[in-house]
């Protein structure tokens, strides 16, 4: 087994260098291309939403925005700027603090056929609504054997920021996403932002929508098919960020980000790691997942949420149950700490993951490194 | 639910008395049965109360074939209630199962004083009101047993019944979630400019629930045609409503909201506050209904509903405030129809739920395969697992 490792070692540092000069020399050409029209463009995560928000609102009249300051503050992350000038106070509309209020009304308004999305300020507070999403929304299809669907979007940042504490720092990514009748949906780039969200205001069933406040600001490349307000991404498909034949890791949302920069150190030390960006984590592509693993015969699962029943569970488990035999050691998971968030700066860094996390963990995954753990 | 009308053809009354000898030598007695569609006009038998606006007339147009419609639809309701009782005793339903007979005038009068295109939605006791919108025995008795044949295809059972198409939006079994759903519908119904409104029933159990409020609040804000009606009937599950509100006038919990008690035993005041409440709330937002009204049986099937009220309380209603025995008095002191007719009508209303109920024996359990079926309105051809993984999977 080791020295299988080793010769891919070798072939991964020298493709590495050798990639690394190919690349010095595509640079110019990229650069010259920037002269010309059909440069790529670049867009931040909260255009990319607003954007498809923006669009999706103008081809269906039915679709229509309501939270806590979506309308006259421009929206608490400014994701709904412009939108109540375009659309006015019908279409665009600030609620009370009131969630399982404005909740309910949402899923009933679905009901009767029209699309709403729902903004909450950040999914902390979805948890006072959760009865409308679960038992209102998530069910009513099933209940009424077909006769009622919801076609409703859940929206707002997810997950950890940067020192909001323990209240604000919540992820619901397994909490949602262990519930049929819902479809969850993590975007990381704004490819991603895009393509999913418009994906997930045209579906007829309840999506919740799990966005990253951190990520709002980042600025990805967009292609001029993402920018056409035809675009859509396929629910239920991950996407392979990077292509890879050592290991496997996991990720969504803004852990895609931290373990493509693992990869690049990997990639340094000659572990040439598949970064997949799960995108649905209900449906979760199990088959993108499994085929990965079958290849790379490795897995480090990423999530920034709780260990314990999480979205990195299910994966190791679904790995488990349809490729055990491709298996060359145990899966690893990297999660968020099994505390709830701390304030101070440097309790918060060490709970929530890092780059280091997943590269170590790669490494273990790869027989290059002893867990501290074992040694004791 | 239309009245077996194949013996009534005439247009008046003294026709059919001179083409009919036998009916002439009868009328001496009392007159046919009336399909008569001329308006009449009763007065409610208690005022409303009125929290915040001017109270409606007390004085009801009606018709007689309205009257008689009344009777046979309660009378109806009852004995579908009274048979699901035998059903739930002899374990053909199972699970959950709460029965409104005692309340039928609410959902009889309500369906008299609106529309289809109008939205009802409301909690677990909708058996009669899924009826009221439309709803067939044959779909409530297959529902209940759990067979293909019910409204929801036997997935949903007894608190889980909708009609769409007539407007009625279930059927909901989490305590107060109705009322803001039902809030959205009115919503919906003010953005698609459809001039129709919703009426989001609720009991008194629920009447504290806080989402009610902050719904009311976003509905008034808004100024929504939601009409809040609380199904008064003073006990919610065990609990008296003086243990569980410290103010149980539930028509004036709305405070900014006007409000309306009803006598809720009386079809013709239901019906009188439904048309009023519509009028009002397309004009000027919501408004709440209070119906005061009685359940006979407890909670559900699991409640013997005489430990927490005495069995003089639940008779004396029955003696003296009864839905039914009220039309049949209106309808015998205005001379619309005789003793026999109505008995017979009795009659032939248990002849159709017990043909219903052997109907709805006879459909099937659903397929196997409807498992894993609406879960999604639209899959995306992605595995669902059953409790074994290996064993049972399906593709949505």
């Amino acid at each position: 087994m080791l020295s299988i490792v080793r010769r891919k070692v070798f072939d991964g540092s020298f493709t590495a260098a050798a990639l690394g000069q190919s690349l010095q020399r595509i640079r110019p050409a990229i650069a010259a291309a920037r002269s010309y029209s059909s440069a790529i463009k670049e867009m931040t995560v909260r255009d990319a939403l607003n954007s498809a928000l923006d669009e999706e609102m103008s081809a269906d009249p039915k679709v229509f925005l309501m939270g806590e300051e979506v309308g006259e503050y421009q929206g608490a992350y400014k994701i709904s700027k412009g939108l109540l000038e375009k659309y006015g106070p019908e279409r665009v509309l600030d609620t009370p603090i009131t969630e399982a209020g404005f909740t309910g009304i949402g899923v009933g308004a679905a009901y009767y056929g029209l699309r709403p999305v729902v903004e909450f300020m950040t999914f902390n507070f979805s948890m006072q609504a959760i009865d409308h999403i679960i038992n209102s929304a998530a069910k009513s299809n099933y209940m009424s054997a077909g006769q009622i669907s919801v076609p409703i979007v859940f929206r707002g940042p997810n997950g950890a920021a940067a020192g909001v504490g323990a209240q604000h720092s919540h992820c619901y990514a397994a909490w949602y996403a262990a519930c049929p009748g819902l479809k969850v949906l993590a975007p990381y780039s704004s490819e991603d932002a895009r393509g999913l969200l418009k994906a997930a205001i045209r579906d007829p069933d309840p999506v919740v929508f799990l966005e990253n406040e951190l990520l709002y600001g980042e600025s990805f490349p967009v292609s001029a098919e993402v920018l056409d307000s035809s675009f859509c991404l396929p629910i239920g498909k991950a996407k392979i960020e990077k292509e890879g034949k050592d290991v496997t890791i996991t990720a969504f949302s803004k852990m895609v980000g931290l373990a493509l920069k693992a990869a690049e150190i990997l990639a340094k030390e000659g572990i040439s790691a598949e970064i997949i960006n799960l995108r649905s984590i209900r449906p979760l592509d199990r088959a993108t997942i499994n085929a990965s693993v079958r290849k790379t015969n490795r897995l480090v699962t990423v999530e920034e949420g709780f260990p314990q029943h999480g979205v990195g569970a299910e994966i190791c488990t679904s790995v488990i149950e349809e490729s055990f035999g491709y298996l060359d050691s145990p899966v690893e998971r990297i999660a968020g700490a099994d505390v709830p968030m701390p304030y101070a700066a440097n309790l918060e860094r060490s709970a929530v993951p890092q780059i280091e996390d997943i590269v170590r963990a790669a490494k273990r995954a790869c027989y290059r490194a002893v867990p501290m753990a074992a040694t004791a | 639910m239309t009245m077996d009308l194949s013996r009534l053809t005439s247009s008046s009354r003294r026709l059919h008395l001179l083409v009919n000898p036998f009916a002439a030598a009868a009328a001496h007695s009392r007159r046919p049965i009336s399909t008569d569609t001329s308006p009449i006009t009763v007065e409610t038998s208690a005022p409303f109360t009125a929290h915040n606006c001017d109270e409606p007339s007390r004085s009801v147009e009606t018709t007689p074939q309205e009257l008689v419609s009344f009777f046979r639809d309660m009378a109806l309701m009852r004995r579908m209630e009274i048979a699901a009782d035998s059903l739930y005793k002899g374990k053909m339903i199972r699970g959950f199962c709460h029965l409104y007979d005692g309340q039928e005038a609410v959902a009889v009068g309500m369906e008299a004083g609106i529309t289809k295109k109008d939205c009802i939605i409301t909690a677990y006791r909708d058996h009669c009101t899924f009826l009221g919108r439309g709803g067939t025995l044959l779909e409530v008795f297959a529902e209940l047993m759990g067979r293909q044949g019910g409204c929801s295809k036997g997935k949903g059972g007894s608190m889980h019944f909708y009609k769409k198409e007539s407007g009625f939006y279930g059927g909901h079994g989490i305590v107060g979630a109705q009322v803001p759903l039902g809030c959205g519908l009115a919503f919906a119904q003010k953005y698609l400019k459809d001039e129709t409104v919703t009426f989001a029933l609720y009991g008194d159990g629920a009447a504290n629930q806080g989402q009610l409020f902050e719904a009311l609040n976003i509905s008034c804000l808004w100024q929504l045609p939601a009409i809040l009606v609380c199904e008064n009937n003073h006990y919610g599950m065990g609990t008296a409503e003086w243990r569980a509100a410290k103010s149980p006038a539930y028509y004036k919990r709305g405070d900014y909201a006007p409000g309306l008690k009803v006598d809720g035993m009386d079809a013709l005041a239901v019906k009188q506050a439904c048309k009023f409440a519509k009028e009002y709330a397309l004009k000027n937002g919501p408004i709440i209904l209070e119906m005061d009204t009685y359940r006979y049986h407890g909670h559900s099937m699991s409640d013997p509903g005489s430990t927490y009220r005495t069995r003089d309380e639940i008779t004396g209603v029955r003696q003296v405030r009864d839905p039914i025995e009220r039309i049949r008095k209106l309808l015998l002191g205005l001379d619309l129809a005789s003793e026999k007719e109505l008995k017979d009508m009795e009659k032939e209303v248990r002849k159709e739920v017990d043909e219903a109920i052997s109907q709805a024996k006879e459909s099937q359990l659903p397929d196997p395969s409807e498992l894993f079926t609406n879960v999604y309105s639209k899959g995306y051809g992605v595995e669902a697992y059953g409790p074994d993984r290996k064993e049972v999977r399906s593709v949505l």
